[in-house]
């Protein structure tokens, strides 16, 4: 497929300027400076794309369009069709997810002597955690600290983070480290055995530990065949559709889907431990998102459904470097790694427009203002436009070769559509990646409703309202770890009295006193991508194009 | 955006025509076809092994084999999703194995079935040397099969393509984890971190850092950026 002909041009430009960049960094932006460009650039900055809730405990809290279509929905649980008097299974510690912080908790509570449940919507293991290509956040180098790590991710998330949970995070990471490598993942490693680490943007120090360009991989292979071996029970494509509560408003287990059969299966736990991730398929603000197929909030819908609070869930994180072509790649996510080992972001002109190592929020605002205000995009033939990834820089600056051994996976899966990485610049445009908000957790992972637990990217807190690259994986393992203790610890050892759903009656009930009205039923478990929706590049170039 | 003219190839899904726009990828395909997908679909970004695929060219008596969100279809291409395959996993605990006294064919008593046909090698989707790291297992080179075998997915398209019935990419996980399990170097950095943090000797400074003035944090901030070394 290579390079269109038409965008040949610019490509030539960017090779032009090259050499000069290899030894200029454009400068840092000032705090000021930055707050100027993320207010007029940035989608969380633009009121058009947010609600506030009109229902619920989470009533009045602004949350992306999409997503207040999705808490605002009736279930798609039919009351009628479930009988809760009997428990088609029962379990000291269920998991909803099955990704990295669903089976971190689950080996941790099994771990810690309680019987695990894990059900998740497909596969286990499917997930943003396999997909995870950059690395993990940890302060393991002499020069780093755990103090330094804390000023980062607070300065990242615009002090908005929980300072307790912070701390927890940059607390245990360096533990978590051992405790993978324990688990048989191969790390990175110097010549001395020491780990290799690099320094994502937002960062003061080298800490980003990886596996090549498949960290996340890795990682959720080694955990999934841990699982596997200690023989933890596992429900695949049996994705949770609501929580159960006892009469005090207490959580006692939850209702899931058999998406195979249709068929209705109550699962009765001493704590539920929620790990089934973001919101990024269903697109917010009409972006390309470089989720897998199930994120699809469907833990915030039913959390805040059974009363649970939610935080900052109106900030969603665009990645600035989402794949723009080739098309069939597009939103998929190009790891900061390629920034950090020297990838500089130039316009269609060949010219450096922002630090390459500028947080996730700045320099996608600043892609967003060189592709729309500016017009120095380089636009491909369906329509979208793009900014360069020089990643030839890459070899140029740290030897030839350096980007083979590096991004195996980036350089095979382009080279499959007739592009070179190692000497062709790639097209990016920003792509939904992660949201940055979620449900209140505190140190322990534990909600407002007891027995209910959150870990990763469903929780809300750690990260304020920007996430700084490397510390999503940090943060699955850590809260994974952490919750899955103290529900094995705390998990409510007497039966509940009596298992209700009166908090889903009520949400219809309440609908219906509004006179809120939909087609639609949540969680969605799945998007729709079927007939005409599956052409939807075209569909996100016209909805950003009019978002702008 | 001006509006770009859809050309439409036909293929055929399990036997069934379809006329659906060219250069999409078999999955969208299947999507565009109407296909309501649950299983055989995962991270739509080829790493996570959940859409591999068989196909036939037009005319062609080859089955070719790929993941379908990476896949681009070609007029009358031939195609059947393949979102299982049945394949066993030995369950010997890791942490007991000692790597110098390995005997893998105990744990995969399979692999000296293999008789070197390369299949395996040819039905990989991400183009993984299979034959070559599974005669670096009977060989016991370990690390030969890490190197080999580190970008493996997990499809178990090999497994479903063996004649002689071996599961090469759980043999693989296997060694891996054995491997980093128990012969990479335990990290003296690491060591001492750990040990430093078991000590408190970052609690009072983190203590302090929760109540700290947000612009204080921030100059703070300025400082460590302004020192930091290169990124890599």
């Amino acid at each position: 497929m290579a390079y269109p002909v038409g965008m040949k041009s610019s490509i030539e430009k960017v090779e032009l300027t090259r050499k000069n960049r290899l030894h200029s960094e454009c400068p840092r932006m000032a705090p000021d400076e930055k707050a100027v460009l993320l207010k007029g650039f940035h989608p969380d900055f633009k009121d058009g794309d947010k609600l506030k809730l009109r229902c619920g405990v989470n009533k009045g809290e602004r949350v992306p369009k999409v997503m207040a279509e999705y808490i605002e929905a009736p279930s798609r649980l039919d009351l009628a069709s479930v009988d809760l008097s009997q428990a088609d299974y029962k379990t000291d510690v269920l998991v909803i997810g099955g990704g990295g912080g669903g089976a971190t908790a689950a080996l941790t509570a099994s771990e810690n002597g309680a019987d695990v449940l894990i059900a998740t919507k497909l596969r286990l293991g499917d997930s943003n955690t396999i997909m995870a290509e950059g690395g993990i956040g940890a302060a393991t180098y002499p020069e780093d600290s755990p103090v330094i790590h804390y000023i980062d991710t607070m300065v990242g998330g615009r002090f908005k983070n929980i300072p307790e949970v912070v701390e927890a995070l940059v607390h245990d990471a360096p533990g978590i480290v051992s405790w993978l490598s324990g688990l048989g993942v191969n790390f990175d490693r110097k010549a001395d055995g020491s780990y290799f680490a690099h320094m994502p943007a937002g960062h003061s120090a080298k800490r980003s530990h990886s596996i090549k360009d498949i960290t996340g991989l890795e990682i959720m292979r080694a955990l999934c065949d841990e699982v596997r071996n200690r023989q933890i029970s596992v429900l695949e494509f049996s994705p949770a559709v609501e929580l159960i509560l006892d009469e005090e408003g207490r959580c006692a287990g939850a209702v899931l889907e058999d998406l195979d059969i249709g068929k209705k299966i109550v699962v009765e736990a001493g704590a539920v431990i929620m790990a089934t991730g973001g919101m990024g398929r269903l697109h917010p603000n009409g972006f390309p998102t470089s989720n897998h197929y199930g994120a699809t909030a469907d833990g915030i819908v039913m959390a805040s459904r059974a009363g649970a609070k939610l935080l900052y869930m109106e900030y969603v994180q665009y990645h600035p470097t989402g794949v723009a072509w080739p098309e069939q790649m597009l939103g998929l996510l190009l790891s900061e790694a390629l920034r950090a080992q020297g990838a500089e972001v130039v316009n269609s002109d060949g010219e450096a427009f922002v630090n390459r190592l500028e947080t996730r929020d700045a320099l996608a605002a600043a892609i967003l203002r060189e592709c729309g205000q500016r017009e120095k995009g380089a636009v491909t033939p369906t329509g979208v436009a793009g900014v360069w990834l020089d990643t030839p820089m890459i070899d140029l600056k740290c030897g030839p070769g350096t980007f083979l051994k590096r991004f195996a996976g980036i350089d095979h899966r382009f080279k499959k559509y007739g592009i070179d990485p190692s000497k062709e610049p790639l097209l990016v445009y920003p792509t939904q990646h992660y949201q940055n908000g979620g449900v209140k957790i505190n140190v322990n992972g534990e909600t407002n409703i007891p027995y209910l637990y959150m870990a990763g990217e469903v929780s809300g807190g750690v990260h304020g309202h920007n996430r700084l690259g490397s510390n999503s994986l940090q943060d699955i393992f850590v809260f994974g770890r952490r919750s899955g203790s103290h529900a094995a610890e705390f998990y409510r050892k007497s039966p509940a009295k009596k298992m209700v759903l009166n908090h889903v009656q009520a949400h219809t009930e309440e609908l219906d006193a509004l006179g809120l009205v939909t087609d639609k039923t949540s969680p969605l478990l799945l998007p729709d991508y079927k007939f005409e929706k599956a052409l939807v590049s075209a569909q996100y170039s016209t909805d950003i194009g009019e978002a702008q | 955006m001006k509006a770009v003219e859809i050309k439409k190839i036909p293929i055929y899904v399990m036997g069934k025509k379809f006329e659906v726009p060219e250069e999409l990828t078999i999955l969208k395909a299947l999507e565009y076809s109407g296909f309501d997908i649950k299983r055989g679909c995962g991270c739509r970004g080829g790493v996570c092994g959940a859409c591999a695929t068989v196909y036939r060219r037009k005319g062609e008596y080859k089955i070719n084999t790929g993941l379908a969100c990476q896949t681009v279809i070609e007029p009358e291409i031939n195609l059947v999703q393949l979102p299982f395959v049945s394949t066993r996993k030995s369950l010997i605990a890791i942490r007991e194995v000692e790597p110098e006294s390995l005997d893998i064919v105990k744990a995969y008593p399979e692999l000296m079935r293999c008789m070197g046909c390369n299949t395996c090698t040819k039905s990989c989707p991400v183009d993984l040397k299979v034959m070559d790291y599974v005669s670096a297992v009977i060989r016991g080179d370990l690390a030969e099969v890490v190197e080999l075998s580190i970008d493996c997915v997990m499809c178990g398209m090999c497994a479903s393509r063996c004649p002689a019935e071996l599961t090469p990419f759980n043999i693989a996980l296997f060694v891996r984890r054995v491997y980093g399990m128990h012969m990479l170097p335990e990290s003296e950095q690491l060591r001492s971190r750990l040990q430093e943090i078991e000590d408190g000797i970052y609690t009072e400074e983190l203590t302090k850092l929760k109540t700290m003035l947000n612009d204080d944090m921030q100059a703070r901030f300025l400082e460590l950026q302004a020192n930091k070394g290169a990124s890599i």
